[in-house]
Order: C-alpha cells, then structure tokens, then sequence
C-alpha cells in the first residue's frame, strides 16, 4: 500500500475552522477551556474578537452559541466530544436541534484512540445520541485532509451540524482539494465480493483490510460513509445489490452507530448477511491507542475476520 | 406609555392568561400571572421593537427570551396584544397543530419566539449569546431575558452569571421572578436560594432590587437599567413578584403553579380581571 504522513484529524479541524474563519466573517467559535486540544488556537489569534472562551462550562457555551447563532453568526462549539454530546444533551436537544439554530458542534478525542485517559473520556454513545435527534446532520470524516474539508463544509451549510474526530494521527490519504459533499458517501475503491462501509478512523484500517483481502482472492468494494445523517442510503443500496453482503466497521458503540443506521436500511429494503466491527455494549478503558483497537476487535484483522464469515453466510 | 394605560394591558393580559388555560384545561397559570407587569412594560414600554416585521436576527431592536418557558401564556398573551400575530389565535393554546405550543418553540414559526424553552436554566446562556452577537455587531439595542427563581437551582445558570460577569456584558439585563415559590413549594422549603442579590453581585451584577407587580416600579427599574448598559457590568433586576396576582384565590400559594381553573373558578377569576382591550 502507498504510505501517507500520519497526523491528526483534530489539526484538520484546526486547519479547517481558521480556513472558514478567513472565507466568512460570520463564523465565530467557542471552546471550554480545551484551545490546545481542539488545535483552535490559530482561529483564536487571527480572529480573537470571534473567538469566545467560556472557562469549563460546556452546557453554559452550547446555549451561547444557539443565541449567537439566531443572530446571525456561524458559531463552532469545541470541546472533547464526551462533554460536547452527553453532558449537554437537553441543551442541544432544546436549544440546537428542535429550535434549528446553525451550530456547529466540534467534538474531538471521539472514541477509544483517546487512549491513556481511559473511559470517562472516550465516548462510544455520540453519534447515536446525535443521530436521534431531529435536524442534526452527523459526520464523521476519516483523515486530516477531509475533517479540514468537512469543517469548511459544515459552516457552509445551514443548520446544526455534529463533526466529531479524533486525537491520534493517521494517515493522511484524501486529497487536500478534495470538496466535501455532505450527504454523499464515497467509494474508495469498487469489489464485487462484499461491501465494507465505514467512517473516521477505521476507513483506514478497512483499507488495510481490503488489501489483505485482495491477496487472498477476495475483491472487497469500500465505502467511506463520512456522513451519518443523512445517510446516503442510495449508494448504500446499490452496493449491496451488487456484492450481496456487509461488513461495517467504526470506532462507537454497536448500538446507535454507523452499523445500527446500515442495518435499518437494509432490512427496510435489501436484508443481506452483514457483520458488524463496532464496541459490544462494554466500556472503554486505559491504554495506547493501538492496544485499545486491538483489544475491541476494531482493527484490521477484525475487519478482515468479519469479511471472510459474512461471505460465508451469503 | 402611561402607567394607567400599562395596567389596562396587564389587566387584558390576565383575562387572556385565565381564558388560555381554562380553555384547554391545561398550563401554568400563577406564574404567568405574577411575571405579567414585569412583561408588560417590558414590550408595552421599553423595549424598542418592531412587531409588524419580526426578524429573528434582532439586528437594530431589542430582543427578549423567555427563560422559564412555562408561563408561555403571559408571553403569548403579550405578543399578541403588542401585534406580533392576530390574538385570536390565543384560543389555539396547547391545541394539536398550533403555533402557541406548550411550551414557546421556533419549529412552529410562530412571530416573537426566537428560541425553545422549557427545560429549565438555560435561556440566560441564549441571552449572553446575544448579547455578544449584539456587540459584534455593533448594535447599541439590550437583550432581556426573564428567568424563574426556581430555574436559578439549576447549575448552568451560575455558569452563565459567571461568563456574563467575567465577560462584562453590559448590554444584558436579566429579570428574576422572584415569587419564592416553585412546584413543590416554597423556595425556602424545597432548595433556599439564601440571598440572591448578594450571590449576583459576587458574579460582578449590578442588581436593582424592585417589587415586579408595582407597575410605576417596573417602568423605573427598566429605564435604570437602561441608562446603566454600557457600564462594564450586566444587571440584574431582582423582581419581587406574588405568584397568582390580580387573582385572589391563586395567591399567596404555590397550587396553581400548573393548575387549570375550573368553569367556577375561571368565572370568579375573570370577574375580579376588567376587560379592557376586548377578550379574544
């Protein structure tokens, strides 16, 4: 496989955040206390009349935003994405989604590649919390290049928006100019033998897995499913109509995720045998990034395990 | 506006807040009851507003929130008495398929709501925003928000009295209905707020202490603050309300919190309201 430079997707929010800042005066953006791990810092002092920090007051900045937002502006919230979905569910239920207000909810550190911090910091729930509800669009974007790409969507866009990415560095392997369709899934690569979908972090390692796949004779067809909600469920369906099996795989919690959303689809219109490479209903905990994916089932050989027994179920 | 002229409205409103509930049998009569005066001159008085063409936005005009979304009936009343959309639609209060939901929503589009309340503790955040949106816009115009003495239990508002102080935004004037009473109870019983003004003025308020249901006291408070915006503080006014008042039997408890009339009851209440602008 080709080698990409490994960095980070919260640096591409970073990255993608000031780009939106310099291409609209509108946009402005609030953090609790996280600057620095939110890589906000460059939007913070190219732009500090926009840039509001809110001390660690997560559900206090969330409503700001909504009432910034009604006013006209473009307001990103950054925190880690535990503090930005669960501990202000209601306000972002109330004052985002049912109101419509265009906030833009960054949350990064998603996941068990938070690593060493252990479990109360690495959500495994949020895309399903925000999927549920009412006018939030939910993306997960899978490298630096396209998290960069899809912020500068998603403050193009009006309504509320949930970006959530990561900590550790990966690799790098979308196109810098690639524009960001919100909505659209993209195909990495076409199969005929069985559909993988994923997002974020684990596209990579679906790529790995297809590669492996490949030499053992069996033609995987890959789909980066960067957006949630709403779910290109065109694509979805015209993949599976052809390879006749599934495999998803993502970095949350089988419950709620980005496998939960396929499944729907699928039975409602198409049921195929299908696998799914996500957290069973347990916790995360301490350790490095790579040990964690390994100890969840949510690496490479995972992905490669659950290809190989859903073709046997075809 | 004239006092007198100020008390008619509030007089209207009253009949219009017993005539909502009983109507549907549902909602929170006391508490709108007791916040109505403080409203009234708000939007009757002071704030400079265009009802004939809302803008969400606000740009170039005050804005309002209403924090403890509950007494939606007082804040409905209002705005349509002040000519945001036609009163008789009071009558499709909390009725399947009307803009006069529950609890105020933006999902319905109804004219005068800028954002959903309901869930408690969070509406001084919004009116921070907004205030900071104000500010970036340089548009000189306050931003209001009312919010419950019940809703000041709740954690976020102490984060958001905090920022505002921290913040020095002094184009923010908050008003408590200070009633002492919420659902279970007498404030005193259920959670003791101990002293409220000293507690705003520890997070850098200035607080102007008043009794809410003294309408010439209301029009003085808001004009005060008025002049004081701009001063490097947010304010605070701290309204001594009587839940239920214009109502006998409804006050001096906390039992028509979310307690309808009956046929009996809404007849004796509205007898003792004079209709002064026509009921709906």
């Amino acid at each position: 496989m080709e080698t990409y430079e490994k960095k980070d997707t919260r640096s591409g929010f970073g990255a993608g955040l000031l780009e939106a800042g310099r291409h609209n005066p509108k946009v402005v953006a609030f953090c609790a206390d996280l600057t620095g791990s939110l890589k906000m810092g460059d939007f913070a002092k190219e732009f500090p009349d926009r840039f509001f920090q809110t001390g660690i007051a997560e559900a206090n900045m969330t409503n700001m935003a909504a009432g910034m937002a009604l006013s006209g502006f473009v307001p990103f919230t950054g925190t880690f994405a535990a503090f930005a979905t669960g501990r202000v569910y209601d306000q972002i239920r109330q004052c985002v989604a049912y109101s419509n207000k265009n906030v833009k909810i960054a949350a990064s550190h998603a996941g068990v590649t938070l690593g060493e911090d252990g479990a109360t910091h690495q959500i495994l729930e949020d895309i399903g919390l925000m999927k549920m509800l009412p006018n939030m669009t939910v993306i997960v974007p899978c490298d630096y290049n396209q998290t960069m790409n899809a912020t500068i969507a998603a403050a193009e866009y009006d309504g509320p928006v949930y970006l959530r990415f990561g900590r550790p560095k990966v690799p790098n392997f979308t196109p810098a100019d690639q524009k960001f369709e919100i909505g659209k899934a993209q195909m990495i690569q076409e199969g005929k033998d069985v559909t993988i979908f994923a997002c974020g972090h684990l596209v990579w390692k679906a790529m790995e897995a297809a590669e492996i796949l490949k030499e053992q004779g069996i033609e995987a067809e890959l789909i980066n499913i960067h957006t949630i909600k709403p779910l290109d469920v065109e694509a979805v369906l015209k993949s599976v109509a052809k390879t006749r099996c599934v495999v998803t795989a993502e970095e949350h919690m089988r419950n709620g995720g980005l496998g939960d959303s396929i499944a729907q689809v699928l039975a409602l219109n198409n049921p195929v045998p299908m696998e799914m490479v996500a957290v069973d209903d347990v916790f995360g905990q301490s350790g490095t990034p790579d040990e964690l994916l390994k100890a969840y089932h949510l690496d490479t050989p995972d992905i490669v395990e659950a290809v190989k027994k859903v073709i046997k179920r075809k | 506006m004239e006092i007198n002229e100020l008390k008619r409205v509030a007089s209207q409103v009253r009949r219009d807040i017993i005539r909502m509930v009983h109507g549907c049998q549902s909602g929170h009569p006391g508490g709108s009851l007791g916040a109505t005066d403080l409203i009234t001159a708000l939007y009757f008085d002071q704030m400079q507003i265009n009802p004939a063409q809302f803008r969400m936005d606000g740009i170039g005009e005050d804005m309002f929130f209403l924090s403890n979304g509950h007494i939606s009936p007082m804040f409905y009343s209002i705005l349509a008495r002040r000519g945001y959309f036609p009163v008789n639609e009071l009558a499709t209060f909390r009725r399947l398929g009307t803009r006069l939901q529950g609890h105020p929503t933006t999902a319905e589009g109804l004219p005068g709501i800028r954002i959903a309340s309901g869930s408690l503790g969070q509406g001084l955040s919004v009116a921070v925003g907004a205030a900071q949106a104000k500010r970036l816009n340089n548009d000189p115009h306050l931003v209001f928000v009312l919010m419950g003495d019940g809703e000041q239990d709740e954690g976020q508002i102490w984060e958001a009295a905090m920022y505002a102080g921290a913040k020095k935004i002094d184009n923010l004037v908050g008003i408590l209905d200070y009633n002492k009473k919420q659902i279970d109870g007498p404030t005193d019983v259920v959670m003791h707020l101990g002293d409220m003004r000293a507690k705003y003025e520890a997070f850098g308020w200035k607080v102007i202490e008043l009794n809410g249901n003294n309408m010439q006291q209301v029009v003085d408070a808001l004009r005060l603050a008025r002049q004081g915006a701009g001063q490097g503080q947010p304010q605070l006014l701290l309204a001594h309300t009587e839940m239920g008042m214009g109502v006998d039997f409804m006050m001096g408890t906390h039992k028509w919190h979310g307690t309808p009339p009956n046929d009996e009851q809404a007849a004796n209440a509205l007898s003792q309201l004079e209709e002064t602008l026509g009921d709906y």
